[in-house]
């Protein structure tokens, strides 16, 4: 069907009349497909498809004038502080200062830190699941994306949430840190800051009798 | 005695229709991606639920491979021109119109200032051998000379007028002081936004 038709029109040369050649209109297409599927292999190897997602950060504003009187103050009741170490370990502990509570250690896992983000969260932060229920309706079409991101972002930064610290030590990895950063998303807990660890953070982590070193 | 006779069939087969999705395919591929650009380094990004996506001009790309060592990248030929120049004229350097050549084509790279000047002047083979053994950009906790990423840093937002994205491509497996150094770095330019490169990951149900 698709070669090239070499017969032509001959054979009946009987007859006086001189009839033109009939030529096969059809031409060979396999080349033209192989040529097609290079291309298309080239252009898959060659390429990157989509763009990568990225994270976004805010840190503040380091100002080296800004007197300590100036600095924001969080409440002691609303602070959490997670401390990230090596083997993929977190200690976290509540409040600030001399009135920190007993540290605990954990891990990423589902039933880890997230499982304790999220309760400490709701109980600050008693609208917290309704996010849930406006991204539903967002979904649906009953809210515009407008309407969800303004509901969106006033629960998540809930006066009375909780404030996640997050200070990292120098055995941690960089995978550590987007992972925290990654449940925060999660739990839509949307007041955090990346901090320095300070002398005391340290030695909760080194004194831990339960810190894999 | 009658023989039964097969009739012969062709095995031609019509290949328009298969040319027409060939073609489209690849018609497709054409419009719906755009070349990769030359990494100098592999780096296994961490995942996250995040669904922004990176913008498509004036990015600042910081690399950071598995061992720590930084790469640094700008987009565009022209900005990538006029941060030689700086850098040049900073460090007092002199580069030729080859070399200028030569750095406008480069994606990332990570070679000290001390280096660059002969990493300009390899071969494609040679850059790949150097790139396994370099040390990368220096970056430390001061913000002194020494600190050459911190020179790389201003002189890309100079030459964008501060539009650059900062992304930072970091390995899973990179140590954390090395991306510390990095966001000191940035924070001492006023660079308080920027954005960690990762894989998407679907968002667990809770």
């Amino acid at each position: 069907m698709a070669d090239i038709d070499t017969s032509g029109g001959g054979g009946h040369k009987k007859g006086g009349k001189k009839r033109g050649k009939k030529l096969s209109t059809r031409v060979d297409f396999t080349p033209m497909v192989d040529l097609g599927f290079l291309l298309i292999t080239f252009f898959m190897l060659t390429t990157s498809m989509s763009k990568p997602s990225v994270m976004d950060i805010n840190m503040p504003v380091k100002d080296e004038q800004l007197k300590d009187e100036d600095k924001t103050k969080i409440k002691a009741s609303q602070a959490m502080t997670i401390l990230l170490t090596g083997k993929d370990q977190i200690v976290y502990y509540f409040g600030i200062g001399e009135e920190v509570q007993n540290p605990l250690v954990t891990n990423f896992g589902a039933n880890g830190i997230r499982k304790v983000l999220l309760e400490e969260s709701r109980k600050r932060n008693p609208s917290l699941d309704s996010i849930k229920i406006f991204k539903q309706m967002a979904n649906e079409r009953r809210i515009t994306e407008d309407e969800f991101k303004a509901n969106y972002s006033r629960i998540r930064n809930n006066k009375n949430g909780l404030i996640v610290l997050i200070k990292a030590d120098d055995k941690s990895k960089y995978k550590n840190l987007v992972d925290i950063l990654d449940e925060m998303n999660i739990t839509n807990n949307g007041r955090y800051a990346i901090v320095d660890m300070t002398p005391g953070d340290l030695k909760m982590i080194n004194d831990n009798p339960y810190v894999k070193k | 005695m009658g023989k039964v006779k097969v009739p012969r069939k062709s095995t031609v087969v019509d290949m328009t229709a298969m040319t027409d999705v060939a073609f489209l395919l690849l018609t497709f591929f054409m419009l719906a991606t755009q070349f990769k650009p030359e990494e100098a380094v592999v780096v296994d990004t961490p995942s996250s639920i995040s669904e922004i996506k990176l913008p498509d001009t004036k990015v600042m790309q910081i690399s950071i491979d598995k061992t720590g060592k930084i790469f640094f990248g700008l987009e565009g030929t022209e900005f990538r021109k006029a941060l030689l120049d700086n850098i040049a004229s900073k460090r007092q350097i002199t580069f030729t119109a080859t070399e200028k050549e030569e750095f406008s084509k480069l994606a990332n790279f990570g070679t000290p200032l001390s280096e660059l000047k002969s990493y300009l002047g390899m071969s494609k083979d040679q850059r790949k051998k150097y790139n396994e053994e370099t040390k990368g950009i220096p970056c430390d906790s001061t913000q002194n000379a020494t600190n050459e990423l911190k020179d790389w840093i201003i002189e890309s937002r100079r030459v964008t007028n501060s539009a650059a994205v900062i992304a930072i491509k970091g390995d899973r497996d990179s140590n954390y002081p090395v991306v510390k150094n990095i966001i000191a770095t940035l924070q001492a330019q006023k660079a308080n936004r920027f954005n960690f490169i990762t894989n998407m990951e679907q968002a667990p149900n809770l």
